[in-house]
């Protein structure tokens, strides 16, 4: 997220999309916070949930429609010029001129310039700036010009009326202007506004398009980089953050560095060419990707052998290795053996029924749990011979977070340390220990291999401390932050650094080998205190106060502490606040500058995201979003389906797309797999008529494997059930607490039907659409005496099919029908 | 006696998120319940031997589809005038320095008395103890400079803990400025020491009227009624004693006329 969470208790208002009370009610004390300030609080969600409890005003939605709600929000501040004029013009690319080829939906029904329809990709060769004789992007910036990124974006939402975004997302019409006027309204210098985002956008098969729509509106406001402002992205659990920050993804290194593609970057040097911009902060890449090199192989690595690049594992396609790419292969054996260490894909992924039986098909399996798992039981799922199952099945007792060291890194991008408070039982480890055992006793069973492939697991060193079995965390940290690999000294010759000390910035990193850091944006986290010894800011524990609002003395936020990024945009043109109420940082021109002579300097509430010497009126000092090429945050910004996001219904549809001839995602990913286990309903299915979309519940956590075990929070749901609004219920003779059938073309469920108030069909222009919910927390297994702690496994309905950025499923809106009774 | 402390529940910034019913249920060691269905979010429906904290969930369609869901965190109001303390025979429920009710689990003999004196339906029975169970205002630790369990887990201040006057005076203060931001229902529960029960030491802040809440309206203690109850019942004695006296006359009458 751009934004801290204590931040937004300084909103005018809050628009959460996710169901923020019930999924981060930590968090949500500073929207309670807030609204006793007087903010304004607005909750859009198909159903009404604890977090609507709380809301000055409840938006229904239609699960699957959030581009068109979007979309219909920034028509709707353009239309009334509710927009952020100065913000827009100076800091983002609205005023940029596009090359004249590129055509919107608006002009080609629902498709962009380029779409190729036999291989279902995208020509994006149109999709860029018209640029002058210098190279640089030509602008207008009284954003006149018909080829101006803001015109263009008119054009293309200027079909996202407010009648369309009743007719599509089946809110009222009434409903959506007063959320639009709360919204739109309270903008501008005087005022700012946040949103709130997680797996309510991101589960679709448009959910990257569905996150940068959010932002291009946060971006028309002028709320990114500002206080009570920014996107609040909201992580699905406690070290979600770090997992994507240290890259447990198939598709980038640690610090988001891309993970090379084998024909595309056969070498280092082709690499970095082809990967290191020529503006922006990236222009750095090359220091971060030598010394995550330096980091993983050590002495080993040298100029020589390009730091080792040829011994990372490169992708064959872009279009491989995500979680769905993983159990398509198992089933059709293409991999033969799985780690699952902590995770429990029998119940929480995508079209589990398909996982389960693929995973039935490998040689071996090994699952490291707190709990032993669905997963770690696959063998004996229900309606499954455990003797036609040969796959060999290993597990492993694994440590919680207080049987360990380490750190977990929150939504805000904040890493707190955690300090063993009881040794693990028996056999039990951690994570860690594990990781490091077996990857020492691989290196002994390679030890004296000649073959090149090897090399990089027989150079790296997996020993942190003195005792190989019992890695010290607190040196895993140091490596992640980067430390000197050698003296290094400044041009006076003066040491800065000793071997081996840990480096204070980032900015420190080299590429020549003389720096290394596992993940370049948590240098800092440790650095060596004056007595020589490791200080973990981690650990450090300084609450916020008056002083220090954002509380920079408790934990510490990547990059560099900051806790609002792009903060540079909080003041104006000329350095100054855009008002004194959300003043964050400012340009002092009498402050001490960074030369004895010089004076200037950036100062404020909040550490720089910024060079802190650059003056407002130098070069590049009023472009603010410094981790772009261009410097300014873009409203035209080419993704796999288009520059601007476009609203397609999801894959699975009760109706057909209003906007355009354009069903769904034309360049959506949908698996082939054999044996009918991912069939699609088709558009209006009159088999599978309702929509249904799939969530958490506050006393669950994701598949259950920390709460279903746990009599004190598993006994807080009775069991496992649909919820079902009054209408459908009457519809088919459904009461409170019947048994139901849930079913797709996947698979079926048996449910109680929770029948409530707090679902309502949609109207969509005269047509009634009925939605049902399910939660996804429960599986096969559980507490014994506590009979619904165990139900049926929710993700047997949902499909593998996926956005074509980053592949992530659609399981918040698809088909299912429902029924009376176990059918 | 030490200043009374007591617990401010706002049911204004309660998400329902159960944190409090969590925290009891493990600081205490309450043991497994199954759970019924009760149609809602809400479990148990009721108070129980092993659930001393409840959260309500309470659903209200507004017209023009519309709606609201009350959410309120539900627990033993200590009161300053506590049926359960006066009718307990044994002395088991005492009052505390800090002014709260407890029940000495070592002295109770499981009579039952306090349970259905209670007015809110708190006080509940354990069949395996045999003895009378409810919120002690985590007892352990309030005496060791720990506020109660529920309040420390809130994440959102909808439970605070402190010296009832003190969350008296805040609750006012609140109550006044969410009627100015138009909640026209909202209203405090038990706060004021002069009215019922002699008020109450775990007050509420609540949305609508008390009886939404299952709340009563103006809850009293069984034991006012013993005077009046007591003069009914010599009454009704005195009536049946004239009765019998008169019936019995008109059979003596009965049957000096079969003789006639």
């Amino acid at each position: 997220m751009t934004t801290n969470l204590i931040d937004l208790q300084y909103a005018d208002v809050i628009m959460a999309t996710s169901n923020m009370a019930e999924n981060h009610p930590v968090g949500f004390q500073w929207v309670m916070k807030a609204k006793e300030r007087g903010a304004k609080f607005i909750h859009v969600d198909p159903r009404f949930t604890r977090t609507s409890a709380a809301a000055d005003l409840h938006v229904p939605i239609r699960s699957g429609t959030n581009i068109a709600f979007f979309g219909g929000l920034i028509n709707y501040a353009i239309q009334r010029n509710l927009y952020f004029r100065e913000y827009v013009v100076a800091y983002t690319n609205a005023s940029f001129l596009i090359d004249p080829e590129f055509k919107t939906a608006t002009d080609l029904g629902g498709l962009f310039t380029g779409f190729d329809p036999g291989k279902k990709t995208y020509d994006r060769s149109s999709w860029k700036y018209q640029l002058d004789g210098e190279g640089n992007p030509r602008r207008d910036p009284t954003l006149k010009d018909p080829s101006t990124v803001f015109q263009l974006m008119r054009r293309h939402y200027s079909r996202y009326t407010v009648e369309m975004v009743e007719k599509i997302c089946g809110i009222p019409k009434a409903i959506f202007e007063e959320c639009a006027k709360l919204f739109c309204g309270n903008s501008g210098p005087e005022k700012t506004g946040t949103i709130t985002y997680a797996l309510n956008l991101t589960q679709h098969t448009t959910g990257v398009e569905n996150i940068r729509a959010l932002c291009m509106l946060q971006l028309l406001l002028g709320n990114v980089g500002r206080p009570g402002g920014g996107v609040t992205a909201l992580r699905g659990h406690a070290n979600v953050q770090g997992a994507t920050d240290l890259e447990l993804l198939y598709h980038e290194l640690p610090g988001y560095l891309p993970m090379p593609l084998r024909d595309a970057h056969p070498d280092l040097k082709t690499w970095l060419d082809r990967e290191t911009p020529k503006g922006g902060f990236w222009v750095n890449r090359p220091k971060f990707m030598v010394s995550l090199l330096k980091a993983w192989y050590g002495a080993a690595a040298t100029k020589d052998n390009d730091w080792g690049y040829d011994w990372l594992p490169k992708r064959a396609s872009a279009d491989a290795y995500s979680h769905q790419h993983i159990f398509v292969d198992m089933y059709n054996g293409i991999i033969k053996g799985f780690l699952a260490l902590g995770q429990n894909p029998a119940v929480g992924g995508p079209n589990a029924k398909l996982a389960r039986a693929a995973m039935q098909k490998l040689d071996w399996l090994v699952v490291k749990d707190i709990f032993v798992t669905e997963t770690a039981e696959v063998w004996k799922a229900p309606g499954v011979d455990p003797k036609s199952v040969k796959t060999e099945v290993f597990f492993l007792p694994a440590a919680p977070a207080a049987e360990k060291d380490g750190s977990l890194t929150n939504t805000m991008r904040l890493i707190q340390w955690h300090e063993k408070a009881v040794t693990p039982p028996g056999e039990v480890t951690s994570d860690a220990e594990f990781v490091t055992s077996l990857a020492s006793r691989l290196q002994k069973l390679y030890a004296g291999s000649k073959k090149p492939r090897d090399r990089g697991l027989l150079s790296a060193s997996f020993t942190y401390g003195d005792n190989p079995k019992e890695p010290d965390m607190l040196l895993v940290l140091k490596e992640i932050n980067g430390y000197a690999t050698q003296e290094i000294t400044d041009k006076d010759g003066k040491v800065v650094y000793k071997p081996g000390q840990a480096l204070n910035t980032f900015a420190h990193m080299t590429d020549d080998g003389k720096t290394a850091g596992g993940c370049w944006i948590y240098t800092g986290v440790t650095v060596e205190g004056p007595d020589g010894k490791l200080v973990n800011k981690a650990a450090s524990r300084k609450p916020a106060d008056d002083k220090d609002y954002l509380g920079h003395g408790w934990g510490f936020a990547w990059p560099a502490n900051r806790r609002i990024l792009y903060n540079r945009a909080s003041a104006d043109l000329s350095g100054k606040p855009w008002s004194e109420k959300k003043k964050l940082i400012w340009w002092d021109p009498a402050a001490p500058g960074n030369e004895p002579d010089k004076k200037g300097k950036w100062v404020g509430l909040d550490v720089p995201d910024f060079n802190p010497f650059l003056a407002p009126d130098a070069k590049n000092g009023d472009k603010p979003f410094i981790m772009r090429t261009d410097l300014v945050g873009a409203f035209f910004g080419p993704l796999n389906d288009g520059p601007f996001p476009e609203h397609y219904e999801p894959m699975e549809s009760p109706v057909r797309n209003l906007l355009s001839r354009q069903q769904s995602n034309p360049v959506a990913k949908v698996w082939k797999v054999p044996d009918q286990r991912n069939e699609l309903a088709e558009v209006g299915s009159t088999k599978y008529p309702y929509v249904i979309t799939t969530y958490r519940l506050t006393e669950h956590h994701l598949s259950g494997v920390m709460s279903r075990y746990l009599p004190m929070l598993a006994e807080l749901h009775h069991s496992h059930f649909a919820e079902i609004s009054h209408e459908l219920a009457k519809e088919l003779g459904i009461d409170n607490g019947d048994r139901v059938t849930v079913s797709t073309p996947r698979g079926k469920i048996f449910v109680k039907a929770m029948v409530t108030h707090r679902l309502k069909p949609f109207d969509l222009g005269g047509r009634k659409v009925h939605q049902i919910g399910i939660p996804w927390h429960w599986g096969y297994k559980g507490i014994e005496g506590l009979p619904g702690s165990r139900g049926d496994i929710t993700n047997d309905l949902s499909a593998t099919v996926g956005d074509p950025n980053v592949y992530i499923q659609e399981t918040k809106a698809f088909l299912c029908n429902v029924q009376k009774g176990e059918v | 006696m030490a200043r009374t402390l007591a617990m401010f529940t706002d049911t204004s910034l309660c998400i329902g998120c159960r944190a409090c019913q969590v925290a009891c249920k493990q600081w205490n060691e309450l043991g497994q319940e199954v759970p019924e269905w009760t149609g809602t979010y809400q479990n148990h429906a009721h108070f129980t031997d092993k659930t001393f904290r409840l959260v309500r969930f309470i659903e209200e369609p507004k017209p023009q589809g519309q709606m609201a869901w009350l959410l309120m965190s539900d627990v033993c109001k200590h009161c300053a005038d506590a049926g359960c303390l006066n009718a307990c025979p044994t002395g088991a429920i005492e009052r505390t320095a800090f002014g709260t009710v407890n029940i000495n689990q070592d002295v109770c003999n499981g009579c039952r008395y306090c349970v259905s004196a209670c007015p809110f339906g708190v006080v509940t029975f354990n069949h395996d103890t045999g003895t009378a169970h409810k919120c002690s205002f985590c007892n352990d630790r309030i005496h060791n400079g720990l506020g109660p369990a529920c309040a420390k887990a809130c994440p959102t201040e909808s439970i605070q803990f402190g010296f009832r006057d003190d969350l008296v005076a805040k609750a006012t203060k609140r109550v006044a400025a969410l009627q100015a931001m138009g909640f026209k229902e909202a209203q405090l529960y038990g706060a004021d020491s002069q009215g019922f029960l002699g008020g109450l030491n775990a007050f509420f802040l609540l949305l609508a009227k008390p009886a939404t809440y299952n709340l009563p309206d103006n809850p009293q203690v069984p034991q006012r009624n013993v005077v009046r109850d007591s003069v009914f019942s010599l009454g009704s004695a005195l009536l049946v004693g004239l009765g019998a006296i008169f019936a019995f006359r008109r059979r003596g009458e009965g049957k000096e006329s079969d003789h006639a």
